[in-house]
This record gives structure tokens, C-alpha cells and sequence, in this order.
């Protein structure tokens, strides 16, 4: 059954040819079926293929799959491959699980849409990338499903491009992630000229052999590589791109820009952590960056008041936890909150999506309340997804979160500041979802009166998802219970074969359990702590946050106007490089290379018109050229 | 020995043929699909014949004709240049009212020319094969009967083909006087001994069958008839000589100066080098100039051929096999190229002209996508199987120590990007000013387009096992 592994990203590619070819002549019935059946029939065989990889014994769990060689040109050479691993199972089981929820999702929010067909085109485009990206054998094939999701990225963030804020904020996306990108392909071909190969199993092989510990080599390709996680990641300083994705339509923030194709940073930085840990300082970097941005877009997120830029801000610093786990080496929990994140925040985007729907387009906290009694089932699903993103305890965000928290403080590449970091993030993330969750479905209607005769629950093509989503939610943590609260940790266990031999986080029951057990408490306490802070500002006493806004005036501007990091990057980077190519275009391009291209355009087009003219229209000079030809040719020979 | 059943694909080719005439007798009003359908069959039916002789490698007619991974590459090759064409036609014709049943029998007849082209081993059986071809289609370039450039375009093909013949006529008897035979054969085994290589009558006999292929592929000097006979010829034959004729000449060049003439390496690289440099840069640059369509196709296909030539001198074995990886995509990317050409084409030479194309992609979205397509992979952009075809040949000319000639070819393919551009440009950047076609595109056309533009992207990302077969089709000539 694992030969056919190659299936799974085959049924979006075949969804894409169907709808992209035909997709406008189809009913759309038709286009939303082939789009959800290609998935669903990956998701079907992704199921299939990690029960058979669980009933293998935990050695035999891997599997490389080489379709065909590439690219061969002298020393490099580069397969079309698939490598099976436990990570790539839980992977490619998170991407075309969530995913398939996302499409079925999407046939309901986009019913009305004049760009069905393309939608869902680009949909199972990125699907079929975003398999790619997990399933591939060497960096090479990575680095095509990283740029490929990125163009899906762009081209579903700019899906309506009549708008011109849409337009724009696809082009911005674009070139953050262009940086980004320019890194990590700068650290391809430095693997490359470093090991003479681009396959993981061999690169993955001779990094320990050939570098020690701390080797400058491995730094700077790690670092390369995370310049580019932090663009798709949307990691400081590198995050811009983000909120403003969220032009897209809402299913593809909750697909793309939530629970897949942002964490793929993530997941490369796990797929090396071989070379991350022959690499302490950029094990570092990776920590401190993940750490700082998940404080810092975590504080954003207290005083925005569009509902899916809030979802945005905190995706940005839920993905810094992440990558606080796999910076303090422990890569199966950065994975763990992966999964559990694509859970409860895909069901955030998707409620949050039911919402806006409900109330045609409307995105202003401050213009919703009250719609817990509408909208009886997006409600508490929401609710479930706001408890898990909490941290509150049963729920799957306790679990992953709780792990994150408790290497960064044990582990041996973990800091005492780390773990301070994020328990006061988890301190927030609980107050903004509680904030969020008070002004939309509790207290008095603030909507606009045109809008409330439009009210109603969504269809059930977009409220089964959310239920189903909710169910993972709560029980997706489950599969990694700590053995302090008595569980196995069955999920760090499957991945161990992929991080053996390294500390993977949880494997070993730490003599100082209590430690744990307070550990554990006091982030319950401060989730406890952010839901009735919130809960006193936004339901007992809502004139408190106005006279708080007006008291720190400052720094109330300051978080809600994201701390001007667009106005000074527009300043420092944006405005200043549109200068200096302004300047360089009339130095340089205007003279230098127009001018010598026009003078070769216009000696070519010259030529051209005075070689046409040989072109005479009469036989006779036709036979002449191919005498003149035969008689220097024959010459030649005989004459010499 | 005679071993008539190793001929079986040819004389499939043949019979088609001739029951396609006999069936245009019937007086019935559907005849036409019908000739189609059965052209389409032979073909088919000879290609899975063809494919299963590989690996074959076995002779017949005491040595005339050969069937070797050579000839099976190419043969396959021209068969399925034969149905895309047959496919291409059907709709074209009708429209242009040339549907006479002699039409498909004689691109059947042609492409048996073709097919002894590749397997004939004797400079007679070359020789005839190139007759039978020549004939068919300097009919074929005449078949548009009403259009005096139809006519002007056979006559002038007819008189120049004739003439180039008679050169490579003179040199078979050159060759014949100092060997003594015509069996390749026996002139490699001739040219074994040190003194046979500086014989002048025999170089001068090598020299004349230069020119006699190098009119066929039309290589600079010997091109001037390409842009007239393109241009006059029904754009399906046009199509059709474009791809065929230069693959089956190229097959029969390859076999005569890689096999046979391979001791005399050193006389004919330097000859082919200079061919080679003019040929790419004559051709780029006048096909810039060209308001026709069709005419700035022929001149990038003598340009094609230029970069064709690069491989042959490079000679080394990624040179020798990129040739042949380079037939298969040209053919596919060409055929494509001109059935989107077909589509738009309408009667009295409408919408042959490059600026007739402004504004195509906002009226047929798949028909400029997939034009773009081919344009791209004719101008050399990955990921389409042209990148892929002159990297190789580009690559082997540089391994082979040939980096001046390297440099001209990429020279060549930048000034190619300006007049490939310019169409798509014409098709996304304009408005469009009127209806292109009469109806949809008609089923057989955009079969045949779907069936180039999937091979000219496979080719592109999964060249390794193409090349593979390339590799083997063509190291072993002659064992």
C-alpha cells in the first residue's frame, strides 16, 4: 500500500486539469464534487497509509519512492521522489484531512461567486504543492511544492483582483515572501556545494559524520533556510504579509494562511533538524525568533478589531510557539501543536467565515454582539476552538501548548525567559480569543440595522465541517497526553523513528514530575486569568476598555496601529528601494542597458529588413544561393 | 535476404494508402471523417508494429534498408507527425475545400517516403525515398489548386527540389566512382584505409551530398525556397513539411555523416560549424522582420535546424543523442505551433498575419495558452521540453569544446525571444477587434493540440527517459 503513496497528491493534480480545463462549462455541482472527491480520495489514502505504517514495526516505518531522475547534469542530479516517514504521514494526513473539511467548507461560502470554478482550480492547486512540499525526497522537490504553495498563496489572496486592496495585498505577499525565498534557495545550493547532493538521506547521513557540533557551514545553511521559514511562516521580521492575506477568501485563510501552508516552515525546520542540531546557534535563532514573535504579534492581537485579522495576528504567534518548540529541540511538540493548531484555528477561520457570512460581509467586532442565539451551531464549535487556542485543560491546545511550554523550561536548549515568553503570550492568547469571542456572540447587538434582517446559521455544507472540526478540536490532543498526567504520548512515540536519538521532547518521565505538575498549573491559571480579565472588561463593566484606551492613549495607538512596523518598513525598505530603483532605472537601465538593447534591437531589426531583401521572390536567385553554397562548399575540399 | 516482414509498418503506411483512394470512390456524403478515421488507423497500427521492433536490429533487402533503434526512433517519430497531421487536416481542409481523398494518401505516401529515410542504407534507397517524399509533397504544397500562391509555392518547391536533387545525385556518383558501391557499408569499409580519406573526388562527392540534405532541411545558404513555399503551401502542409520532411532528411544526414562518413570528421565539422553559426543567425534575425506568420515560422525553423547542426558538430554522445530528443520536441512543439496557426486561419489567407492575433486570449483563452505554450518552448523557456532540448545541445557543444558556436546558439535563441514574444504579446496585451473563428475549435484540432502541448510539457519535466532512448537509438547506428 505505501507504493501507491504517489496517489495522494496525484487526485488534487487530477481535480486541477478537470476544473481548470473545463471548470466553466461544468455545472457547479460538478466542479465542487470533482474538487472535494480529488481530496477527499487523498485524504482517504493518507488514512490508509499511516494505519499501514502504524501496524509496521517502528523501524520499518520509512519509505523513499523515486518516480523518475529529474534533472541530471554532470555532478547534480535531482529525483522527482517521495519519502514516507511518520512525519510526512502526519503531514500529508493534516493537509488533506483539514484540507478536505476546507473544500467541502468552501462549496457553501463560495456558492454565489462568479469564479467557482477557478476557486476551486487554485484550491486543489495548492493541495497538490502542499503534498508536494511534505512528501518530497530531497530539497529540490521541496523547494517546488515551497514556491509552487506560494503561488497558490498569491494567487488565492488576490482571488477577487477586482478590489484593489486584494490585488495589493497578493503583491505584498509576494515579495516578503521573495526574501524569504531568496534565503532558502541561497541555502539549497550551499547543501548542495557542501555534500554534492540535495537528498535528504544522504545529506541527513553525512551532516553528523562529516561536521561536529557548532560547525560554521551548517549554521549558515540552517540559517538560510530559516530566513526562508520566516518568510512563509510569517516570522519577524518577515510577518507583513500576513494580516494582510486575509483579503482572500476566508476558507483559504483558514486552508493556507492557518492550518497548511504557513506551517511548512515548521515542517522543514523539523524535516532538518539534523542539521539544526549540529547547529546551536541557529537552534537559537530559531527559539528566540519564534519566542519574540509570538509575545509580539500575540499583544497585536489585544486591540484589533477586525475579527479575522485578530485569527491572523494570532496564527502569526501561534507559529512562533511552534517554533519555539522545535528551537528548544523539541521537534515532535512544534509538530504536535502543528496539528492541533490546524485543528482549532482552521475552525476559527471557518466560524469566523460563517459569521461574516451570516451577517453579509461584516468583519467589525464592534459592529456584531449578541449572535450566540443565531447562529446556534457555529457558536459553540467556536467556542470549542477558542477553549483549545486557550489552553483550557481537556482541550487538544492544552496538550500541544502545554508541551511547547514545558521543553522550553526543561529542555536542555530551553531558557527559563523562553518558557516566561510564552506562558505571558498564552496569558494574552487566552484574553484576545475570550475578547473576541464576547463582542461577536455575547452582549448586546451592535449590527447595523440593514444587516439584521440577513441573519440566519449557515448552510450544512459549511456547519458539518465546523462540527467535525470541533470533535478534532477537543480530541486531537489526546494522542499526545504527557506520561506526567498518566498518558503514553502516543503521537511523540510514532514520530520518535523520524527524531531518534535526539531529545524529541516528553520521551523520557522526568524524575522531576512535580516541576511539571506546577508548570502545567500555572498556564491554566493564565488562561484562567486571560478568560476573566476578559470576561470583566467585555461583559461586567464594557466601558472599561474605552477609559483604558484613553488612559494609555500611547500605547493603546501603539499595539492597535501594529506598532507602525508597515509605515517603517514602508519607510526604511519599501520607499527608499522604490527610490534607489528609480534612480538606478534612469541611471542605468534608461542608458546603459536600454541603450545598448535598442542599439542591438535596432541593428538586428536592420539587418533583418536588409537580409529580407535578399529574399528576392525568384527562382533563379534562389538556385544561384544554393550554387554559390555548393561551389564554396566543393571549393573547399578540393581546392585546400 | 529480402525479410519482406520486417517492412510490415512501411507497407501498412503504403496499403493505407491506397484504400484511402479507393474509399473516396464510394459515393457517399460522409466519406471524408471516414478517409480520416482510416488514415488515422494505418498510421496508428503502423506505429505499434514500429515500437515493437525495438531492439530488432536486423536488415533487409540484402542490406538496403535497416532495421535498427535508429530507424525505430524515427519511424515512430513520423508516424505520429503523420496522425497529428491527418488529425490537424480534417477540419482545415473542408474548410478550405481541398477534401479530396488524394489529400490523406498523399501525406500517407509522403511519410512512407520518410520512413525509408530512416532505414535505408544504401545511398540509392536514400535516395529514392527522398524522391517518393519529394513528390508527395510538392503535390501537397500545390493542393490549395484556386490559390496562385498555392500553385507559385509547388512550382518553385518542385524546380529548387529538383535542382538540389541533382546535386545529391552528383554526389552519390562521385562516391560511387571512387567506391565502387553505394551500400554504406561498404563506403565505411572503404574509408577504413588512411589513403581513402584524402581522396578530392570523394570529398567533392561528401560536399554535393552536403548541399543535397542541406536544401532539404534548409540550412543557410541553401533555405531560400523555406519562407515562399511555407508561406504558399495550406498551412497544413506547411505544418506537415516543416516537421516531417526536416526530421526524415535530418534522419538520413545523420546516418550518412555519423555512420558511414564518421572517419572524415575532421573534414565536414568545420564545413558544418560555419553552416551551423550562419544558419542561427540568419534565420533569427530575418524571422524578426516577417509580418506573416507563417513565413516567421519558417524562418525559425531554418533557425532550428542551425541549433540541430550545433549538436551534430559537438558529436559527443549527449551531442548525438540531444539530436534526436531535439526531433521528437521540435516536431511536437511545431505541430502545435501551426495548429493553433490552423484554428485561427480563415479562408482568402485571413488571419495569418501576427497582428491579426492581437486580443486572441480574451476571445479563446486555451487556444493563446496553449500557443504561449509552444511559442515559450520554441523560444527555449523552461519548464517546456525546448529548454530542456537546447540546454543539452548547448551543453554537449560546450563539453565538446565548441563554446564559440555555444555562444552564437544562445545569441541566436535571445534575438528568437523578441519575435515569440511579440505574438503572445499581440494576444494578451491587445484588445481584441473581432470573432477569430466561425465556430468552437473543431474536436480533431484541439485533440491533436492537447496531445503536442502535453508532450512538449512532459518533455520538459521528465526528460531523463526520452533521452534515454535517444541515447540508444543512436550510438549503436550501424552494429
Amino acid at each position: 500500500m505505501l507504493d501507491y503513496i504517489w496517489l495522494v497528491p496525484t487526485f488534487p493534480l487530477i481535480g486541477v486539469t478537470i476544473n481548470g480545463l473545463l471548470g466553466k462549462r461544468l455545472p457547479k455541482k460538478l466542479v465542487g464534487l470533482v474538487a472535494c472527491g480529488a481530496l477527499g480520495l487523498s485524504f482517504l489514502v493518507s488514512v490508509i497509509i499511516f494505519f499501514t505504517l502504524l501496524h509496521l514495526p517502528p523501524e520499518q516505518r520509512y519509505l523513499e519512492k523515486v518516480l523518475y531522475t529529474w534533472i541530471s547534469s554532470g555532478a547534480f542530479r535531482a529525483e522527482a521522489g517521495f519519502q514516507l516517514d511518520p512525519l510526512s504521514a502526519v503531514m500529508i494526513l493534516v493537509v488533506s484531512g483539514v484540507g478536505f473539511f476546507i473544500h467541502i467548507y468552501s462549496i457553501g461560502y463560495m456558492h454565489g461567486d462568479k469564479g467557482y470554478a477557478r476557486y476551486f482550480a487554485y484550491l486543489n492547486l495548492f493541495a497538490f504543492f502542499m503534498l508536494l512540499l511534505v512528501l518530497a525526497n530531497n530539497f529540490l522537490f521541496l523547494f517546488v511544492g515551497w514556491e509552487g504553495v506560494g503561488l497558490c498563496s498569491y494567487l488565492l489572496i488576490g482571488f477577487w483582483y477586482e478590489r484593489k486592496s486584494a490585488a495589493d495585498a497578493g503583491k505584498k505577499a509576494f515579495v516578503v515572501n521573495r526574501i524569504g525565498d531568496f534565503g532558502f534557495a541561497l541555502g539549497i545550493m550551499l547543501i548542495f556545494s557542501t555534500f554534492g547532493t540535495i537528498d535528504y538521506s544522504e545529506v541527513f547521513q553525512a551532516a553528523p559524520e562529516k561536521f561536529s557540533p557548532g560547525a560554521l557551514i551548517i549554521t549558515a545553511i540552517t540559517l538560510l533556510l530559516f530566513v526562508g521559514a520566516t518568510g512563509k511562516s510569517a516570522q519577524l521580521p518577515l510577518y507583513t504579509w500576513l494580516p494582510d492575506a486575509m483579503e482572500g477568501p476566508t476558507p483559504v485563510s483558514a486552508l493556507i494562511h492557518a492550518a497548511t501552508m504557513v506551517t511548512a516552515g515548521v515542517y522543514m525546520v523539523a524535516r532538518c533538524h539534523v542539521l539544526y542540531l549540529l547547529a546551536p546557534i541557529s537552534l537559537t535563532v530559531v527559539a528566540t525568533v519564534g519566542a519574540l514573535t509570538a509575545i509580539f504579534s500575540a499583544s497585536i492581537g489585544l486591540a484589533q478589531n477586525d475579527i479575522k485579522r485578530i485569527l491572523a495576528y494570532s496564527t502569526i504567534s501561534q507559529l512562533g510557539y511552534m517554533f519555539l518548540g522545535c528551537g528548544v529541540g523539541a521537534f515532535s511538540a512544534g509538530i504536535f501543536h502543528l496539528m492541533t493548531h490546524a485543528f482549532f484555528k482552521a475552525l476559527l477561520f471557518l466560524g469566523a467565515g460563517s459569521v461574516i457570512h451570516a451577517l453579509a460581509g461584516e468583519q467589525d467586532l464592534r459592529k456584531m454582539g449578541g449572535l450566540r442565539r443565531n447562529l446556534p451551531i457555529t457558536f459553540p464549535t467556536f467556542l470549542v476552538a477558542t477553549l483549545a487556542i486557550a489552553g483550557l485543560p481537556g482541550f487538544s491546545g492544552f496538550f500541544s501548548k502545554d508541551e511547547i511550554l514545558w521543553e522550553a523550561f526543561s529542555s536542555p536548549h530551553g531558557h527559563f525567559i523562553y518558557w516566561l515568553i510564552g506562558i505571558v503570550t498564552a496569558g494574552m492568547t487566552s484574553f484576545y480569543m475570550f475578547r473576541l469571542v464576547f463582542l461577536a456572540f455575547f452582549g448586546s447587538s451592535r449590527i447595523e440595522t440593514d444587516r439584521t434582517h440577513h441573519i440566519h446559521e449557515s448552510p450544512p455544507s459549511m456547519t458539518m465541517p465546523l462540527i467535525i472540526l470541533a470533535l478534532l478540536s477537543i480530541i486531537g490532543g489526546y494522542a499526545g497526553v504527557p506520561h506526567v498526567l498518566g498518558g503514553a504520548n502516543r503521537f511523540h512515540s510514532f514520530l520518535s523513528p523520524v527524531f531518534s536519538g535526539h531529545h524529541g521532547g516528553g520521551d523520557v518521565v522526568d524524575p522531576s514530575a512535580s516541576t511539571e505538575i506546577v508548570i502545567m498549573t500555572m498556564s491554566v491559571l493564565v488562561a484562567v486569568g486571560g478568560f476573566l480579565l476578559a470576561h470583566r472588561m467585555y461583559i461586567k463593566r464594557p466601558e472599561v476598555p474605552a477609559i483604558l484606551a484613553d488612559k494609555a492613549r500611547w500605547l493603546y495607538q501603539l499595539i492597535f496601529n501594529k506598532y507602525y512596523v508597515d509605515e517603517i518598513y514602508d519607510f526604511l525598505f519599501v520607499n527608499s528601494i522604490k527610490n534607489g530603483a528609480n534612480r538606478l532605472w534612469q541611471l542605468f537601465d534608461v542608458r546603459v542597458v536600454d541603450g545598448s538593447v535598442n542599439g542591438i534591437a535596432n541593428l538586428a531589426g536592420q539587418g533583418s529588413s536588409l537580409l529580407s531583401q535578399l529574399q528576392s521572390g525568384y527562382v533563379k536567385s534562389y538556385a544561384a544561393s544554393i550554387l554559390i553554397g555548393a561551389a564554396l562548399i566543393i571549393g573547399y575540399y578540393v581546392l585546400r | 535476404m529480402i525479410n519482406l516482414s520486417l517492412l510490415t509498418p512501411e507497407i501498412i503506411v503504403l496499403i493505407t494508402a491506397l484504400i484511402v483512394l479507393i474509399l473516396d470512390l464510394l459515393p457517399w456524403r460522409g466519406r471524408k471523417v471516414l478517409l480520416a478515421t482510416v488514415g488515422v488507423l494505418g498510421t496508428v497500427g503502423a506505429l505499434l508494429i514500429t515500437m515493437g521492433q525495438w531492439d530488432l536490429r536486423e536488415e533487409a533487402f540484402y542490406g538496403m534498408v535497416a532495421i535498427d533503434n535508429f530507424s525505430v526512433y524515427f519511424k515512430a517519430l513520423f508516424l505520429i507527425i503523420c496522425t497529428l497531421t491527418i488529425l490537424l487536416s480534417i477540419n482545415y481542409i473542408t474548410r478550405g475545400g481541398i477534401d479530396l481523398g488524394e489529400y490523406y494518401s498523399l501525406v500517407l505516401l509522403a511519410t512512407f517516403g520518410y520512413m525509408f529515410m530512416a532505414s535505408g542504407t544504401d545511398l540509392i534507397t536514400i535516395f529514392l525515398a527522398l524522391e517518393i517524399l519529394s513528390l508527395a509533397v510538392y503535390i501537397l504544397a500545390g493542393f490549395m489548386r484556386h490559390s496562385p500562391k498555392s500553385n507559385e509555392s509547388a512550382f518553385k518547391y518542385f524546380l529548387l527540389g529538383a535542382f538540389s536533387s541533382a546535386f545529391l545525385l552528383y554526389g552519390i556518383a562521385n562516391i560511387y566512382g571512387v567506391v565502387g558501391n553505394t551500400n554504406l557499408k561498404d563506403i565505411a569499409q572503404y574509408l577504413s584505409q588512411e589513403a581513402a580519406l584524402k581522396n578530392p573526388l570523394f570529398l567533392a562527392g561528401m560536399g554535393l551530398l552536403l548541399v543535397g540534405f542541406g536544401f532539404k532541411v534548409a540550412i543557410v545558404p541553401f533555405h531560400m525556397w523555406t519562407p515562399d513555399v511555407y508561406e504558399g503551401s495550406p498551412t497544413t502542409v506547411t505544418a506537415f513539411m516543416a516537421v516531417g520532411t526536416k526530421a526524415a532528411s535530418f534522419a538520413a544526414f545523420l546516418r550518412v555523416f555519423f555512420y558511414t562518413l564518421e572517419p572524415l570528421k575532421g573534414q565536414w565539422v568545420p564545413v558544418l560549424w560555419l553552416l551551423a553559426a550562419v544558419t542561427i543567425i540568419f534565420g533569427n534575425t530575418v524571422a524578426i522582420y516577417q509580418k506573416n506568420i507563417k513565413r516567421m515560422l519558417a524562418y525559425s525553423a531554418i533557425a532550428h535546424a542551425g541549433y540541430i547542426l550545433v549538436a551534430m558538430v559537438a558529436g559527443n554522445d549527449l551531442g548525438s543523442s540531444s539530436i534526436l530528443y531535439y526531433l521528437l520536441v521540435y516536431s511536437l512543439m511545431n505541430l502545435g505551433a501551426f495548429g493553433v496557426v490552423i484554428i485561427v486561419e480563415k479562408k482568402e489567407e485571413e488571419n495569418l498575419t501576427i497582428s491579426d492575433y492581437r486580443g486572441l486570449a480574451y476571445k479563446h483563452p486555451m487556444l493563446s495558452a496553449a500557443m504561449s505554450l509552444f511559442l515559450l518552448s520554441l523560444a527555449g523557456i523552461p519548464p517546456t521540453g525546448g529548454f530542456v532540448g537546447k540546454f543539452y545541445i548547448f551543453s554537449a557543444a560546450v563539453s565538446g569544446g565548441y563554446v564559440g558556436l555555444a555562444i552564437i546558439g544562445v545569441l541566436g535563441s535571445a534575438i528568437a525571444l523578441y519575435y515569440y514574444l511579440r505574438i503572445i504579446v499581440y494576444m494578451y496585451m491587445y484588445d481584441p477587434e473581432k470573432e477569430f473563428l466561425d465556430g468552437p475549435v473543431p474536436f480533431f484540432s484541439a485533440a491533436a493540440l492537447v496531445i503536442t502541448a502535453i508532450g512538449t510539457i512532459l518533455l520538459g519535466i521528465t526528460p531523463a527517459r526520452i533521452l534515454e532512448l535517444a541515447h540508444y537509438s543512436i550510438s549503436y547506428l550501424g552494429h
